[in-house]
């Protein structure tokens, strides 16, 4: 730092010049980054097409799986609601049971076995029950989020309850 | 740790003060045609837009059976697929007019003189490769015309005597133009050309700071006080990068104004649509080839054959030109070549234009 000590002091900046250097750089700065933003926003909207189409789909409020009301007692249905697995489960006794089967602990695709009556994540080895889709034993930290299911004689609508 | 400690540490291992100290003395000369010496660095920015472009596009394109689909996918459904794909097929066509003038530059320039012959070579060699990306990447789309124009194309490999068929056979994976032929066409241009024209760009690269830029015959006659150069950095490199971003708007502007149609897909069954006709880099030989057949003794095959001879000798005079026109002088063979770059522009230029005329 003694260089600038050792500068003549009467060689000063005019301070116009200074302001209006200021102002440029300033303003070429706006016009990089305004430069870069308009690159840069096509690819980064490019990139989240898949996202977006996905935010689109998990907006479906209701699906219906056609000739569906023909699955035989104690079987299930794997479908998709919106862009995520669901099942479908027709129980032994009748009832029409409908819910999402993406685990709540990591988000493992769950599985219905009738034998054990139960829905099972092979993951780290979650249990739910397959009526209420509560969380029974196992790491899941709530239950299954249930579907409104309509059955009919075209097919089964699930909408969201 | 200061960052002066941390730049020693890096330094005594990779030697950045030599660089530094290299980049510093770096010149180039100046003088009434330095402009053209912007062109190889254009050539270099564009092809790193196509590699940019390139990788966004290879996020969703699907070769084989669906690659039709998919590029119909990234041009309508994805956001601004359209412009990322214009942006990739319109950049290739400047660069392969960007190398066009700069190896027209060089020749003119006699830069291809010692010590700078693999500068010229490996610069052909590059040319080449582009050309085969250029071709190769047509065909990815499988729409009606990149179909034709690659069925077309294949038969010029198909004239050769005798070898022809068998190499564009492999070419095509087949008797015909298919799924196979765009599968490893993709192969190609992602993973083979790249993995070819790499190493030989960093030679290239490597060849110009080794040798620096050759000034023109008429400024070396100069005495030493009457050239003038500039310091690389920061000069030249300045308007160099002013350049790129020229380029860049160039690019922008033709790629949104003009987005790169998709036309139907191919159908092996349906006739050749009308006007059917090459890349504009390709245009020139394919409308040679079509003069030469309408010579009456060399019409059918004949004609193709002697017009791939006669590329192949034209090509390889162009390629040897450093080892016939050497002397420092401007002497006898010094005259014939620049006669001989004169007939070649004049001929790119003709032969292109009247291809285009009788398209319509």
């Amino acid at each position: 730092m003694s260089e600038a000590t050792n500068l003549p002091t009467n060689i000063v900046e005019d301070p116009g010049e200074r302001n209006s250097r200021r102002a440029f750089l300033i303003a070429a700065g706006a016009a990089g980054l305004a430069y870069t933003a308009a690159l840069a926003y096509p690819i980064y909207r490019y990139l989240a097409s898949p996202e977006e189409m996905a935010m689109e789909a998990t907006a479906v409020t209701e699906v219906t799986l056609k000739d569906a009301q023909k699955l035989p007692l104690g079987a299930v249905l794997m479908f998709k609601f919106g862009s995520s697995p669901a099942l479908l489960i027709h129980h032994e006794k009748g009832e029409w049971v409908a819910m999402t089967a993406v685990c709540t602990h990591l988000g493992c695709t769950v599985q219905y076995e009738p034998q054990a009556d139960r829905i099972h994540c092979a993951c780290h080895g979650g249990v739910y029950n397959p009526y209420t889709g509560a969380n029974v034993s196992g790491p899941p930290p709530k239950p299954l989020k249930l579907y409104k299911v309509a059955v009919t004689d075209a097919g089964v609508n699930v909408s969201r309850a | 740790m200061s960052t002066k400690a941390i730049y020693d540490w890096v330094d005594e291992r990779l030697g950045l003060t030599e660089l530094v100290a290299f980049a510093l003395h770096k010149t180039v000369p100046v003088h009434s045609q330095s402009f053209w010496y912007y062109w190889g660095g254009i050539s270099l920015f564009l092809f790193l837009v196509q590699c940019f472009t390139g990788v966004l596009l290879l996020v969703y394109y699907r070769p084989g059976a669906e690659a039709y689909e998919s590029v119909r996918q990234i041009t309508f459904v994805m956001h601004f697929g359209w412009l990322i794909r214009s942006a990739h097929a319109w950049s290739a066509s400047l660069m392969i007019f960007s190398i066009f003038v700069h190896m027209f530059s060089v020749y003119f320039m006699k830069a291809y003189r010692k010590p700078r012959e693999f500068g010229w070579l490996s610069g052909m060699a590059l040319l080449g490769v582009a050309s085969v990306f250029g071709f190769s990447g047509y065909l990815l789309p499988m729409d009606e015309l990149s179909y034709f124009a690659t069925k077309v194309g294949l038969q010029i490999p198909a004239a050769i005597p005798f070898v022809g068929e068998a190499i564009a056979n492999m070419l095509r994976g087949g008797p015909d133009v298919s799924e196979f032929t765009v599968q490893r066409f993709f192969a190609l241009h992602v993973v083979v050309l790249p993995a070819i024209f790499l190493p030989l760009l960093g030679f290239h690269l490597w060849l110009v700071q080794r040798h620096g830029n050759a000034a023109p015959p008429s400024v070396e006659a100069l005495p030493a006080t009457e050239r003038k150069s500039e310091p690389f950095m920061p000069n030249f490199l300045r308007k160099d990068l002013a350049m790129w971003l020229i380029s860049l708007n160039v690019l922008a502007l033709l790629a949104s104004v003009f987005p790169w149609s998709l036309g139907k897909p191919f159908d092996p069954l349906a006739p050749a649509p009308l006007g059917i006709h090459p890349e504009w880099y390709f245009m020139s030989p394919f409308e040679m080839l079509k003069l030469l057949g309408m010579v009456k003794w060399l019409q059918g095959e004949a004609g193709e054959i002697v017009g791939i001879l006669l590329f192949t000798l034209g090509i390889a005079l162009w390629v040897l030109i450093p080892f016939y026109d050497t002397k420092k002088e401007s002497g006898q063979r010094a005259r014939a070549a620049h006669y001989f770059g004169l007939i070649a522009v004049f001929l790119l230029l003709t032969t292109t234009i009247i291809g285009y005329w009788t398209i319509r």
